[in-house]
């Protein structure tokens, strides 16, 4: 009763409201003003942080887009001495790598995932969660260090020729790459809901059946993100790669000797180089020129995959006005 | 019955896969920590590297690794927060808000090594700061912003809606409402976000390979427009560069810098899960 009473004194009586209008314009000062806007550029940093990442790297290396003759770019040397820049064994070295590291994470990281989602006891699961985001901190340099001084003498005492091949790098980068894969796939596991599991469990289904054939095709989207992102991930992880895989720019002969000759990435390539090349030489936006080829690869990679995201995964609206 | 087999192999059979992951991951640990728990003294971070680098110990190549992490937190903060409070606060559910989400994953995903190209290209020559603490700080800024504002965002988005609603109704403005109601429910979130970003780059080399990192210095920068040593350049390079290394001092080197961003990430952890049981909403 009393609220209609109120509203009807505060309708009756313009000066009131015009008077909290006023009160709120005072309060909405100038300073606030600074705030929001400074709050709002922040809001659009991101876009112009990238904008700014790939303008610089076109500056620094689109000459060697251009100076470089397309064949040469293609061309199967690499040899910065004598001003042969072809990218080919580094994109092929990088390839390799990465394709042998998502070959060994892909199929661990999703039975990983499907042990701690759908077999694991609760106990387990706090336990070998933290220990997998463990993994995730560990820096590539000390992986890297561990694969050269540990890893790389195992590999050759099993018959390569040296312990530092593709295959070496594959393994640390299959490593670095699973707790991205486990986790997002744990999320698309536990997004499946779980009438599906009852219902193909009350059909009379084991529980592999259930997960082989039911749970894993419903969240296989999120299995494609998971898989895509590991490859983002280490197709442009730089130190370990250039601890362990040997640094040869040469394009290995095909076949599955290839993962047991040594590689060098585009990656690494950068990293090991451009230390000692003069700014403004052509080795030196050569080497830019790779970064452009990375930041291309990696931004189709992940545009792609959180498109695939937008479509199940769009997060609720929580708490904003 | 033989779907029951079938059953039985698979549970084995994943258990193994299980396993396969997670015993190097406690072998990898408990190898460094071993390798190089004698060689980890109070002499062994307190004192600079003597004779090439192949006797004494690691305390200017750990200072640099401080004032980096200081750096990177300096720069990332303000920018990091700040984006964070416009997309859980500000932002609608139009193509702008798209575009700047697809910027921050792809920001995310940019590798690590392009950054440090970025760095050099942006910081080093363009801007002419050389190779200094200040452009490796804002180097690993912006790689770890990604990181700090997702999870910042999701700290501000999960303070309840009525929080605001009541702020409002008294006559609260929205930057008040956000500044007196809203952000100090969300800090300890926001705390755990910058941290971990900050765990990522404390352990990170390529950023740092052509914007500050130096091979030796025999002296300690004095100002952020100094080259300094960084733990883990320094672990790169007694690994690889340095003939007639020490293994002892490689694994010594590389436990402290694991102490380091594993503490870091154990403090983000412990912040995030004190909070989750303190909440009371």
């Amino acid at each position: 009763m009393t609220t209609k009473e109120d509203q009807n004194t505060l309708l009756s009586q313009p000066s009131l409201v015009w008077g909290k209008i006023r009160r709120y314009v005072r309060q909405y000062s100038w300073q606030e003003l600074i705030i929001e806007n400074l709050i709002r550029l922040a809001g659009i940093s991101a876009i112009l942080i990238i904008a700014l990442i790939f303008f610089f790297l076109l500056r620094e290396g689109s000459a060697a887009f251009l100076d470089i003759p397309l064949r040469q770019l293609f061309s199967s040397r690499w040899y910065p001495i004598e001003d042969l820049y072809g990218l080919w064994p580094l994109i092929v070295g990088s390839f390799l790598v990465t394709v042998g590291a998502v070959v060994i994470a892909v199929p661990l990281g999703l039975l990983t995932a499907v042990y701690l989602g759908e077999i694991a006891p609760p106990w387990q699961r706090e336990i070998l969660k933290p220990l997998i985001e463990v993994l995730a901190g560990i820096p590539s340099i000390v992986l890297g260090f561990l694969g050269w001084v540990a890893l790389a003498p195992l590999i050759q005492r099993l018959g390569a020729p040296t312990g530092l091949t593709a295959f070496t790098g594959s393994l640390i980068l299959a490593y670095m790459a699973l707790p991205t894969i486990i986790s997002i796939t744990e999320d698309a596991l536990y997004a499946v809901p779980k009438e599906y599991r009852d219902g193909s469990l009350a059909l009379g289904a084991t529980q592999w059946q259930t997960v082989s054939r039911v749970v894993l095709p419903a969240a296989r989207s999120g299995i494609v993100v998971a898989v895509m992102l590991g490859i983002g991930r280490a197709i442009g992880e730089t130190m370990a790669v250039l601890m362990v895989t040997g640094n040869a720019a040469n394009v290995p002969e095909l076949g599955a000797g290839a993962f047991f000759q040594p590689v060098r990435t585009m990656t690494a390539t950068i990293a090991a180089e451009m230390g000692e090349v003069a700014s403004g030489s052509l080795h030196y936006s050569a080497l830019f020129g790779i970064g452009i080829v990375l930041f291309v690869i990696t931004f189709g990679i992940n545009s792609l995959a959180s498109r695939l995201i937008g479509g199940n995964g769009r997060r609720g609206r929580r708490g904003q006005l | 019955m033989k779907r029951q087999q079938t059953q039985k192999l698979a549970v084995v059979f994943i258990t193994a896969v299980a396993a396969i992951v997670i015993i190097p991951i406690v072998l990898v640990i408990a190898f460094i920590v071993l390798q190089g728990l004698p060689t980890v003294t109070w002499e062994f971070i307190t004192e600079p590297p003597q004779n090439g680098m192949t006797e004494g110990g690691i305390a200017p190549a750990l200072l640099g690794t401080v004032y980096l992490t200081l750096g990177t937190a300096i720069a990332a903060m303000p920018l990091g927060i700040g984006a964070a409070i416009y997309l859980a606060e500000y932002a609608r559910e139009n193509w702008l808000t798209r575009i700047i989400r697809l910027a921050i994953v792809n920001l995310a995903g940019i590798p690590s090594i392009v950054f440090g190209l970025f760095g050099l290209g942006a910081f080093v020559l363009y801007l002419n700061y050389g190779t200094s603490i200040l452009a490796g700080s804002l180097t690993l800024g912006l790689m770890t912003l990604p990181v700090v504002i997702s999870t910042a965002e999701e700290a501000i988005a999960a303070v309840p809606r009525e929080f605001r609603v009541v702020s409002l109704s008294l006559g609260a403005t929205r930057w008040q409402t956000i500044r007196h109601q809203v952000l100090p429910h969300a800090v300890p979130g926001i705390i755990t976000g910058v941290i971990l970003g900050l765990s990522r780059a404390a352990g990170e080399t390529a950023p740092i390979l052509f914007t500050v990192a130096a091979f030796y210095l025999p002296e300690l920068p004095k100002s952020i427009f100094d080259q300094a040593m960084a733990l883990p350049y320094h672990l790169y390079v007694i690994s690889t560069q340095v003939p007639g290394m020490p293994l002892s001092i490689q694994y010594g080197t590389a436990l402290v810098l694991l102490l380091i961003v594993l503490s870091l990430t154990l403090v983000a952890t412990i912040v995030r899960s004190s909070v989750r049981r303190r909440r009371q909403w």
